[in-house]
Formats: structure tokens, sequence, C-alpha cells
């Protein structure tokens, strides 16, 4: 266990004093703003959150963006990662320009995709409509998680098109060569030898996506403001729209305290999916 | 292989496909930068360039300063990283024991605790060690935001090798760092360059905590990015300029690690 | 870390090195134009005070808004000096954070600055902060327009003569929209236009005990006036469009009509940034029932936190900053159209002023006739005319704009989104304790 004490020890700080400073700032009255009413609170800031009419509709979105995202991307990703293993005129230069989207940092990539593309007014997808003689989408208006959907698989594609990339590197030139003498074309190659090659690779993914986009706020933040109504309120956003908007530190405190306990429940069933791909190799 | 089929050729033009499709929103916002601000809501391809709007914001910003800012961080964050999780995830991935998994998964919920409920008391805290504005406050918070994942992945890669390797040298005689240093690092090096290319990317891109805990000192790039993106004004060419600015030291970088990810090293040498 | 430790080694080689370390005055501000030009211009105090230095943090409004509000309310004096608003002034000063504004010399002449922002930026009958600029809200609109449909606008016009207007001028195919109003969601985004909307129609966010007004028949009239205005008239993606989104839409000719800030008619007027510089032309703000807070009164003032580093050095820049003499320097370097709005009396007796930015009598009137003391018809335990001073406002104010831009966008009924927000509004009062 020596070598594992280095990382474990500021892991520990790292959980145990924030934590537990947001366990307690949870169970009082704490507004930056209005320092005469500071008090125990009990339960009062939890049960204004989880009795808020926003909660459950913000955790169904939660999952629905979670879900999505990780389906077009380690769908996406592996098919895309696939594509590129074989050689073609130029490929390097082509995987640059699919890894590029990760680069560029989340708030602006919302904001080029609000209004330089999807706006209705000016966007260039309106213009592409409207040379075809269709209306306009109002994309942030009528379909906003839909939008959203778009823009964080964007950012993150290039992200597991990487991991399922390199990790294709190590598939086996043998492997290769010996599905190739026993006449396998390139479907089969694909399903039965690709795929679960990948199959760590593709937990990897899953996990880290999954952990990102839990907490999953600037975007919101910048597009939508988590409307229309509470079409793309996720817990995040929603604990940043009841606390710290108003700079409440002991709503904003119940809140994480309750999206860590949600995320736990989620991580558990992730775990037991992919129970394959945790287990050491040794 | 010798001969391109037409197979190569179809193959080819999907993914290139693929590269400008997902290229594009970018290439857009590259050529909005060397805009005119009227002129950045035109749809128009071509253009006579002008580097009106890089001027007026190398006038307004200090770009220097933000740039070496972003440069300490994510590099300090991220070696600091891979100093604490190597040994960790070899430890794991070498001798796993039955807490393994667990550990594992401890570490990752970490992460789970969403930024904004965690902002206030993080804050509070900074001002009392005095770490607010500070470079070294920022790498401190970017390591342990990224060291679960480091430890992930790295512990992913190292699974990737088969323990034969590593017996074989330390039958040879090889001490533990030698052994790290001449035979596990150079199989891991894919794997571990894709790792560091994805936390310094992490460390670059963080704005929820650079934008909360700096002021005027130790604000890296995100900060200066938010300055240029305004409910009030005209702003579209200019924050292509800035971000154009803001992305591409970190594009180049990509790109030069690209070369080390396609080398094609191969994992299966010892068969 | 050894960059870190380089870092570290030469800042302590520098300052070994340096002499006389210059006084350094940390200034957080919103990227406005007004403020950039600001920034620019403070060269000139720099050189006039050579051991003072000037550090800018500049952002987004709402983000710096957060990083202000986190430090002055946790006295971490990471800033000397900082811009805020009608909103947070009183808030701050209440919580006792901020250094009073006195003893001015003779030749600031705080009489020449607006009464009402003084008002707005005031406790207890002490100033906290001084205003840069100010604004108000009015009605923008195409002369070109209206004369080629034989229209004229009057100089108070009504909500019912807007919905005249807007259904004469609509030319979708022609990618006119009669209107533009903001439709984005947030208690400073499409709440502020709102406000002054129900305040017109006779409503008010609370009554004098504290109960919200949100179910009264006044927010259903205004609510339902602008839904009907937007979807008839707007253009599409109007829950996107905050005052940005609208300057470019009026901008670049795809409105007839639109209602918001002074502010935006000095960029209009920039024949460089605007496609309508020639044809634009002002009214005050419509007005329905009343025209009590029809129009909204905010300013963005300089103020001094109580745990400054420096804060004599600090009301230094601010007295520079928001006088007479800055206003001549503006006029200077950018012209009398862009000189700071709406802070002073004197900028606008100015003939120069007047010739150079016709919109300066409507902006006038409008900064004159904005009461923030008396925002409704009705009688009103709060302050401010588009927002409510209290702290809880800033987070029940966004959720009801989140559920009228709901309405908007047809995702439900007005009266689905009112009910919404009057229980979201009821429990975040009961939570802050103003309601039992």
């Amino acid at each position: 266990m020596w070598l594992q004490a280095p990382s474990v020890v500021p892991l520990a700080l790292w959980m145990t004093v924030p934590l537990a400073l947001t366990i307690y700032f949870s169970f009082r009255h704490y507004s930056l703003l209005t320092p005469e009413a500071r008090g125990f609170a009990r339960l009062q800031n939890y049960r204004f959150l989880w009795e808020d009419p926003a909660f459950l509709p913000a955790i169904r979105n939660t999952l629905v963006l979670i879900g999505s995202v990780l389906v077009i991307t380690v769908g996406l990703g592996t098919l895309l990662a696939a594509l590129y293993e074989r050689r073609f005129f130029g490929r390097n230069a082509a995987t640059l320009l699919v890894i590029a989207p990760f680069f560029v940092m989340p708030t602006v990539s919302a904001l080029v995709w609000k209004n330089m593309i999807l706006h209705p007014v000016y966007g260039l997808l309106a213009l592409a409509l409207g040379k075809l003689g269709l209306a306009p989408i109002d994309w942030f208006g009528a379909y906003p998680m839909l939008a959203l959907i778009i823009i964080i698989s964007w950012e993150w594609l290039p992200f597991a098109f990487l991991i399922l990339f390199t990790s294709l590197q190590s598939l086996d030139a043998e492997q290769r060569e010996a599905a190739q003498i026993d006449g396998a074309n390139s479907i089969q190659f694909f399903l039965h030898i690709t795929i679960p090659h990948l199959r760590r690779a593709m937990s990897v993914v899953v996990m880290i996506e999954t952990i990102f986009l839990l907490s999953l706020f600037a975007e919101i933040y910048t597009t939508t403001s988590g409307g229309p109504g509470t079409a793309t309120t996720n817990l995040a956003y929603l604990v940043y729209s009841l606390g710290l908007q108003q700079f409440d530190v002991g709503i904003a405190s119940a809140g994480g305290i309750l999206a860590v306990v949600l995320a736990n429940f989620a991580a558990f069933f992730l775990v037991r999916l992919l129970a394959g791909g945790l287990k050491g190799g040794h | 292989m010798g001969r391109p089929s037409l197979r190569t050729w179809v193959l080819g033009l999907l993914g290139w496909l693929a590269a400008i499709l997902l290229f594009f929103p970018i290439f857009w916002m590259t050529i909005t930068a060397f805009k005119t601000e009227q002129g950045a809501y035109q749809p128009d391809l071509f253009f006579i360039p002008t580097l009106q709007s890089f001027r007026e914001v190398f006038a307004r910003s200090r770009y220097g300063g933000f740039a070496l800012n972003s440069i300490c961080i994510s590099c300090g964050s991220t070696v600091l990283c891979f100093l604490l999780a190597i040994p960790a995830a070899y430890r794991m991935a070498f001798f796993p024991t039955r807490h393994t998994q667990s550990t594992l998964l401890w570490m990752l919920s970490t992460k789970m605790m969403p930024a904004v409920g965690v902002l206030l008391p993080v804050y509070l805290l900074f001002r009392s060690a005095g770490l607010l504005d500070s470079i070294r406050g920022l790498i401190l918070i970017d390591t342990l935001i990224n060291l679960p994942v480091c430890v992930w992945m790295t512990y992913t890669y190292f699974c990737e090798i088969p323990a034969a390797i590593l017996e074989a040298a330390r039958v040879d005689g090889a001490g533990f760092w030698s052994e790290i240093w001449h035979v596990l690092a150079p199989m891991a090096l894919p794997g571990m360059s894709s790792t560091a290319l994805l936390l310094i990317v992490l460390s670059w891109n963080e704005a929820f905590w650079s934008l909360n805990l700096t002021s005027a000192q130790a604000a890296p790039l995100t900060v200066f990015i938010a300055s240029y993106s305004s409910p009030e004004g005209l702003f579209w060419a200019k924050l292509s300029a800035a971000s154009l600015l803001a992305v591409a030291p970190i594009l180049v970088m990509g790109w030069l690690t690209q070369k080390q990810l396609v080398s094609g090293l191969t994992l299966g040498a010892i068969k | 870390m050894r960059s870190t430790m380089t870092l570290a080694a030469g800042c302590l080689l520098a300052s070994l090195a340096g002499a006389a370390e210059p006084t350094r005055v940390t200034i957080a501000a919103v990227n406005n134009p007004a403020m950039i030009e600001l920034k620019k211009l403070s060269t000139k105090f720099e050189a006039a005070n050579p051991n003072l230095k000037l550090n800018w943090v500049v952002a987004e409004e709402n983000v710096l808004r957060q990083r202000v509000t986190t430090d002055i309310s946790t006295g971490s004096g990471q800033f000397d000096l900082v811009f805020l608003g009608q909103y947070e002034a009183p808030i701050f000063a209440k919580g006792g954070w901020l250094r009073e504004m006195r003893d001015f010399p003779a030749s600031y002449d705080l009489e020449d600055v607006f009464q009402s922002l003084r008002d707005g930026l005031s406790y207890e009958g002490k100033l906290y902060a001084l205003p840069f600029y100010g604004e108000s809200s009015m009605l923008m609109y195409r002369k070109d327009l209206f004369a080629a449909k034989g229209l004229t606008m009057p100089e108070q016009p009504t909500y019912d003569d807007i919905k005249k207007f807007a259904a004469a001028l609509t030319d979708k195919s022609a990618g006119i929209y009669g209107i533009t109003l903001r439709g984005k969601p947030g208690w400073g985004e499409n709440m502020a236009y709102l406000s002054t909307l129900i305040n017109t129609f006779g409503g008010c966010w609370f009554d004098l005990q504290w109960k919200p007004q949100i179910d009264s028949p006044e927010w259903k009239n205004a609510i339902s006036c602008y839904v009907d205005l937007m979807r008839n008239y707007g253009p599409p993606g109007a829950t996107a469009n905050g005052f940005n989104e609208n300057l470019t839409l009026f901008a670049s000719g795809k409105a007839a009509m639109w209602i918001d800030s002074t502010y935006g008619a000095g960029p209009l007027y920039d024949k460089k940034e605007s496609q309508v510089a020639d044809k634009v032309a002002f009214a005050s703000a419509p007005v329905a029932v009343t025209s009590h807070g029809s129009h909204w009164l905010w300013s963005w003032a300089l103020a001094i936190p109580n745990a400054a580093k420096s804060p004599e050095a600090a009301k230094k820049f601010a007295l520079w900053a928001t006088s007479k003499e800055y206003v001549g320097m503006v006029a200077a370097d950018a012209g009398w159209a862009s000189v700071p709005p709406g802070s002073r009396k004197s900028t606008y007796d100015n003939p120069e002023y007047q010739r150079a930015a016709p919109f300066a009598r409507v902006t006038l009137k409008a900064m004159q006739t904005a009461d923030p003391l008396r925002p409704s018809l009705k009688p009103v335990p709060y302050q401010g005319i588009q927002f409510v001073g209290i702290p809880p406002f800033q987070s029940f104010a966004t959720v009801v704009g989140q559920y009228i831009a709901g309405a908007l966008a047809g995702q439900m009924t007005v009266d689905q989104a009112l009910k919404a927000s009057q229980a979201a509004a009821t429990r975040a009062m009961q939570q802050g304790g103003y309601l039992k």
C-alpha cells in the first residue's frame, strides 16, 4: 500500500476537508449577503431543494444529457477510430482536425454554436435552410436539450476518439492477419475483434465522461440559462440557480451533497454495467 | 496492402468528411477572427482579412501575462499529477488487491461534487490559507481535480502491458526505477502522452475555478477570454481573435504530441 | 513545480531589486465599451500619478458580479475598487462592507451628479459609490420604416400604439420584425425589461407584507401583452436574445422597434458598427396604465470595499474617473457621442453633446423621471424599478425569467408560467425569512 499513499493522502484531504465543510454548511443558514440571518437550519436547505418543482426534472435532464452524450460519443468515436485505423491519404492531418474541438474552451464552444451556427436569424444553419427554402429552426427555444446534446457531443467526441484510437494501436497485427487468413470480412472483424479489444478503453471513456458530464455547467449557463422553463436545468445548474446565484452557501452546499449522493447511485449502476473493464488485467 | 484500392479511397473520403464536419465550427471561428466587427455576422467565406481585431485584443489586455500563467498552471499541475499518480497506478496495475477496484472508484467519486456546490467553502479555505490569486493555489486545485482522471487512465494503460515483460526485466536484475524508466515508460508512452495531453487541455480550459479564485496576478487565459464575452456591445470578431490566441498554443502542442501517438508503437513486441 | 519555483525566485529577485514600490490599485470592471475606454485613458492618470499603478480585472457582467460579491462579502480584499450597480450598493452598504464616499473637493461638484442615481447608491442617507455612467430605458425605432408606412411615433407612446405599429411594420418575408425585446432568462436580462412592463401595467413584485404578486391580473395582462407581441411580430429565437443580440438585430436593420437600455443608442449611432446609424430615432419607453416604473434606472458606480488594501489611492482614481474633466477627455479621444452618459447634468447642458448625441434629450428625460423609491402604482416595501433590492432576488427572479421564457417559447401557457413563478417566489421568500 505504500506506493498508493502519495495519491491517497492528498485525495483524502481533498475529500474530507471541503466535504466536511460542505456538509457543515448544508445544515446552516449561511447567505453571504445577509449576515444577520445566520443560524442552524436543520434540514431546511435540503427541503428547499428537493421540494422544488424543478428538482425531479433536473435529475431527469441530467440523466438524459449524460446518456445521450455517452451513446453518441462512444458510438461515433468507435466508428471513427476504426475508420482512422486504416491508412488513408493525409490521415495525420485529418486526425488533428478531428481532435481539435476538444481544445476549445467550453464557454467559447457554446458561444460559437449558439450565435454563429444555430442562431435562427443569422446562424449558418439558418442560412443553409433558407437557401433550401425551409424555415429556420429555433434550436434553443424549441429543442434546447437536443441543441445542448449536439454541442456537448461535439466537444467530447474527440476525447472518445483519441482514447479509442490509441487503444486500437495496440491491436495485434498478428490478430489482424490471422483474421484475414480465416476469411473474416471487415464487419465481422469489427464486431468480434475490434469491439472486445476496445472494451477497457470504452469503460475509461464512459467513466471519465460520466464524471465530467454530471457536473456540466458552463455550456448551459452560456446558452439557455437552464431554460426555457426547466427544459435544460440539470442538477449542477439547479444548485447554481437556487443557491450560488444568491450567494447562499447553505443551499449550495446542500445541493452539492445531494449531487454527490445521486452521482454515487449512478456510479454504482455504471460499475455493474462495466464490471469487466475495471478488473486489473494481470 | 500495396496499391490503394477503391475501398481505401472511399474510406479516405469518409474520414476526411468527418474531419471537416467536426472542424468546421473552429474553422469558422478562425476566419471570423480576421473579420471586422461589422462583418463578423456576415456569412462570407471570402473577404478581405484584417488584423484589426487582434490589434485591439493586444491593446486591451496583456496576452503574454495570461499565457504565461496558463502555461505555468497547466504544466505544473500535470507534472504534479503524474508524480502522484504513477506510483499508485503502478501498484494497482501490477499488484492488484481486493481493494483496488473500490479505491479507484472512490478516487473517481471525489470528482462527483459539482464545483458550484463547493465553490464558496473552497473560496473561504483559500482565503484563510492566502492562496487566493496565486499560481500555486491554482496548480493545487487543478492537480486535485485531475488526479483521479490521471490515476485512472495511467492505470488502464499500465494494464495493457503484459506483466511478462516486467518480470523479464526484473529477472535481468533491473531495479524498480530502472524498471520504470527503461522498460515500462517506453511501452506506456503513447498512453501516457495522451493522458498528459488530456490533463494539460483540461487544466488549460478549466474556467470555473480560475475565474473565481484569481484576480490580477495569477489569471490564466480562461479569464482573458471571459473578458471578451459580453452581454453588451459587439464583440464577435474580438472574441474569435482572443479564442484563437488562447487555443493556438495548445493546438500546436497537441500537434507535436500527435506524432508520438501515431508513431505506431506496437505493444505486442515480446511475442 | 519547477516553473513555480522559478517564478517565485524571479519574483523574489524582482522585489529585492525594485526601488520604491508603487502603490497598486486593483480594479474590477465590466467589459462595457465605456469602461474599456476608461481603461485606455487611465494611462493618463497613471502618468500624472507615477507612484500609483492600476491593475485591471475585466470580466463579463455576471462573472464580475459574482467575483466582486464573493470578495466583498467575505472581506477578502482582492480588489481596491469595484464597479457595482444600483442593486448591490445598498445591500453591500447595509452589510457594512463599503467605505463611505465623503470629503469631496469643491471642483468635483457632487450636486451635478443626478440625484436619483445618488439616492440609489446610498444607504441611510450616506453615499457609498460614485456613478460612472447611468442608463434608463427607452424606445428606439426606425424612422425610415415609419415614414414609408405613413406612421408617426408620439413622444410618449402607449403599448396600444406599439401593438398597432408592430402589426403594420412586420414583414417577415423581407426579414423585418416589428419589434424585438429581451427574451433571455435572467434577473438582469429579460426580467429587467419585464419589471418595467409590469410596473407600467400597474403591477408590482410584492405587496407591503412581502407576498409575491405574480398571480395578479396586472402581471397576467403585462406578460400576455409581451408574449403576444413577440410571438406575432418578434424574431425567432427570442428566448436566446439579450441586449447584445437585440442590438445586433436592430443594428443590422432587422427590427423596426426596440425597447431597451438608453446605452444602446451610442453603438446604434456609430457608423462603424451600425447599418442604421442615420435611420434611428428615439421616444420615451411606452406606458400602459401608469407611467410609474415604465423605464428603469441603473448605473455602474465605483465603490471602495472596506477590506481594500489601497483605499486612498482607489478614491483618488474614483474621483478622477467620475469627474467633469474625464468627460472632456473622452470627448477629445472618442467623440462626444461616446462620453459616459446619464451621470452628470453638465454633460447634458453641453451644446456639443446635444449636437453629437440626438438621443440625449430623451435619455435626460428618462433619467430625471425614473424614481426607484416609488417604482409602482401601489405602495411597495422595496426600492428598485427593474429589480427588488433584496439578496434572494437574483435567484428567484431568474427562475421567474426562465418560466416566462418557457411561455414565450410556447412550452407552457402564460397562466402556467405565472403560477410556477408565484410558487417559486413564495418559496424563496419563505426560505429567506421575509414571509412566515
